[in-house]
């Protein structure tokens, strides 16, 4: 093999390896973001119950929804800030509105501001682990029941947790 | 020499420069041709033509922009020429330009006969006008083409672009292979043909820098391919790379695209200071100043490339602590860019400076990209960026270090290089012309978009608010004359290629490099056998 022919192969080689990166870095982003925190997607998993409260802490947490390309869904918020103490389980409720005339189905795919706070909240129940299917015209209450981590830093005293709903599929 | 060198050679005789030529003649010869000569001509009649149709997209935002409200054409339209401006200037004329000029140079400057891969060499040029016709074909069809920006950020180029997108697609596909083809052939060129005796230390700087920006493109081409793929299967076969609801992430694009767009910021600047470190000494008279550390300070230019990409996203929220990485880190890099400047800066020191064309491109880049450069450091402090992040100022910003800094180091290249590749000397007086125009212009062209950028005036947008009307008019003039001037350029080369005064070998006398030892024009085959290097 020729000195040209075996380089070439070699810089082949790491054009198709660096192919393989641009889609290794997509589970490479979701898993340092895991790590870190740091854009703000918060655990799907059902979280335990707390054992501690903090009693001396208070903390602020705003409640967002929004609907996605015009999925025809009114998703509201009984309480649109409540305040909390670290540890204590705290429930919200939500309600949602089907407006079409079909069945749908409904994700909620939650998103915390700041980023760094996402990994101190904690949910126990959550419509965003499910998907709901939402007969035509249907009106349902949704449940939040979450707590914030008693380890929260000092310098987070407010956190705002955005539900962008979409609408899956027409279920027919 | 090596096997593949051998190969395009060997039936041809070893002694004489000035044999008969065998090759096609025609279409055929084009076509057909593996000779890097050719194929370098071909490389840079299309980045011309790339240039004109993009320039001509230029022309055509500035008219609208030339008064406040919507003129000429629907905001749509607009956006596609910003779109397909961006992309054909990028990936049609800069890349192409570079790519043309290693073709032509590397192998002359090194001493070797022709690339190391030529047919693949062949290849990679022949793919590139169907992609651009694909690119350009899209703009044609029923809902126009890509008008997301040339960074095709999501959701704009998945949920929000029309199913045109695919074209887009394929197209920068092409483009990619064609990209990492030619590298791998600069790469190979360079580490195996140098001329016995041409150590890496006694390499021509304009082959430093094309070897590193060759890495760089073997790194990051495949990587923009990949985000490509991700929009494609996005958009049309289901998958939620970007999309929220499927567990995927818009920033985590943003991601993928930086992490090749930084990078190829460098492709596109690199191989410019390889061109200005030859055309400052000759026309200095002098040696280049520091020539060790102008390749270290390439390569570490190159390093520091893939640990900046998130400066370009200090807006979408990130923490303190990476803010502060990727300010420091981008800060960091205008230490080897100073390198370079304090070097050319010196090589001109007390040397015995005249200002032929190429030379007066050369210091029109130093001082340009320099301002360039500055405006690039304001963008990198990142409590300023949330006020800069898509305004004027960074469309100044970068047209500075694209258009003074990438075109200008080509146009210096074309005019130090022309006589030897046609054999005849230029319209000396048409060519001094066409750099005064275009100075003048260039500079009422951008130099007023940092005022209006941070007065606060919208990138990419159609319409602007009141107080902009006049900075704009001067602005369009500036374009208008610009674009004007660039076709006195295509003149001036046309006329030289067609005849003028014949010139001798080394036509600038103080120029060093094998490249002055062959006759001008030089022969369609050089260095049959190599040169040694004492």
């Amino acid at each position: 093999m020729s000195k040209n022919t075996k380089l070439f192969k070699k810089l082949v080689i790491a054009s198709v390896a660096m192919f393989a990166f641009a889609f290794a870095l997509v589970p490479l982003y979701n898993v340092f973001c895991d790590i870190t925190g740091l854009n703000g997607k918060p655990s799907l998993a059902r979280a335990e119950v707390s054992t501690a409260v903090d009693l001396n802490r208070q903390v602020g947490v705003g409640f967002l929804t929004h609907v996605q390309n015009g999925a025809p869904f009114e998703v509201t918020v009984d309480q649109a800030r409540v305040t909390v103490k670290p540890g204590e389980m705290n429930q919200v409720t939500f309600s949602a509105h089907n407006l079409s005339n079909e069945s749908r189905t409904m994700q909620a795919v939650p998103s915390i501001s700041p980023g760094l706070a996402a990994q101190y909240m904690h949910k126990v129940e959550c419509f965003c682990f499910t998907q709901q299917i939402l007969q035509p015209g249907e009106k349902v209450s949704l449940i939040l029941l979450f707590y914030i981590d008693t380890e929260i830093t000092p310098n987070i005293e407010e956190l705002t947790l955005s539900y962008t709903v979409f609408d899956i599929v027409t279920d027919n | 020499m090596t096997g593949a060198a051998d190969n395009t050679q060997d039936s041809y005789p070893q002694a004489t420069e000035q044999h008969e030529h065998h090759a096609p003649t025609g279409f055929k010869r084009w076509f057909f041709s593996t000779n890097h000569k050719d194929i370098g001509t071909l490389y840079l009649g299309f980045s011309l033509l790339m240039f004109l149709i993009g320039g001509a997209m230029a022309m055509l935002i500035r008219a609208e922009l030339f008064q406040p409200g919507l003129q000429l054409m629907e905001p749509h339209f607009y956006n596609q020429m910003v779109t397909v401006h961006g992309l054909i200037m990028v990936f049609g004329a800069v890349m192409p330009a570079f790519v043309g000029l290693a073709n032509w140079m590397i192998p002359l400057m090194i001493g070797a006969p022709d690339m190391a891969l030529p047919r693949m060499n062949n290849w990679s040029f022949w793919i590139l006008p169907f992609a651009f016709a694909m690119l350009l074909g899209s703009l044609f069809m029923e809902g126009g083409g890509p008008a997301f920006g040339w960074t095709f950020y999501a959701p704009l180029s998945t949920t929000y672009s029309n199913d045109n997108t695919a074209m887009f697609v394929f197209a920068v596909h092409i483009m990619g292979i064609s990209s990492i083809m030619g590298a791998i052939n600069v790469i190979v060129t360079i580490v195996n043909l140098r001329a016995p005796g041409m150590t890496w230390m006694k390499t021509p700087m304009f082959v430093w820098t094309w070897l590193i920006t060759a890495f760089l493109l073997i790194a990051v081409m495949p990587v923009l391919a990949g985000a490509v793929t991700m929009v494609l299967t996005d958009k049309y076969f289901g998958t939620d790379f970007f999309n929220a609801v499927g567990g995927g992430d818009p920033v985590m694009f943003q991601h993928i695209f930086w992490f090749f767009g930084h990078p190829e910021v460098y492709i596109m600047i690199l191989p410019a200071f390889g061109i200005i470190s030859t055309i400052v000494p000759t026309f200095s008279r002098k040696k280049l100043f520091g020539y060790h550390s102008m390749v270290y300070a390439t390569g570490s230019i190159a390093i520091l490339s893939f640990v900046v990409w998130m400066h370009h996203m200090f807006t979408t929220g990130m923490p303190l602590a990476a803010e502060l990485f990727f300010m420091y880190s981008t800060m960091l890099i205008s230490v080897p860019t100073g390198v370079k400047i304090f070097n050319w800066v010196a090589t001109m020191w007390r040397g015995a400076i005249s200002f032929e064309v190429p030379m007066l491109f050369a210091i029109a880049f130093i001082v340009l990209f320099t301002i360039g450069g500055f405006s690039g450091l304001m963008l990198a402090i990142t409590p300023a960026d949330f006020q800069y992040h898509d305004t004027y100022f960074v469309v100044a910003h970068f047209h500075y270090v694209l258009v003074t800094g990438a075109v200008f180091s080509i146009m210096a290249g074309v005019y130090y290089w022309l006589p030897k590749w046609s054999g005849h000397m230029f319209d000396i007086r048409l060519a001094k012309t066409h750099f005064w125009l275009s100075l003048i212009s260039v500079n009422i062209l951008f130099f007023p978009m940092h005022f209006v950028g941070l007065a606060g005036m919208p990138r990419r947008i159609p319409d602007y608010a009141l107080q902009f009307a006049d900075f704009n008019a001067i602005i369009s003039i500036g374009g208008f004359a610009f674009g004007l001037s660039q076709l006195l350029f295509v003149w001036v080369v046309l006329k030289c290629v067609r005849g003028g005064e014949k010139v001798p070998a080394n036509v600038w006398q103080a120029a060093e490099g094998l490249e002055w030892d062959v006759p001008s024009p030089a022969p369609h085959h050089t260095f049959a056998t190599p040169p040694v290097i004492k």
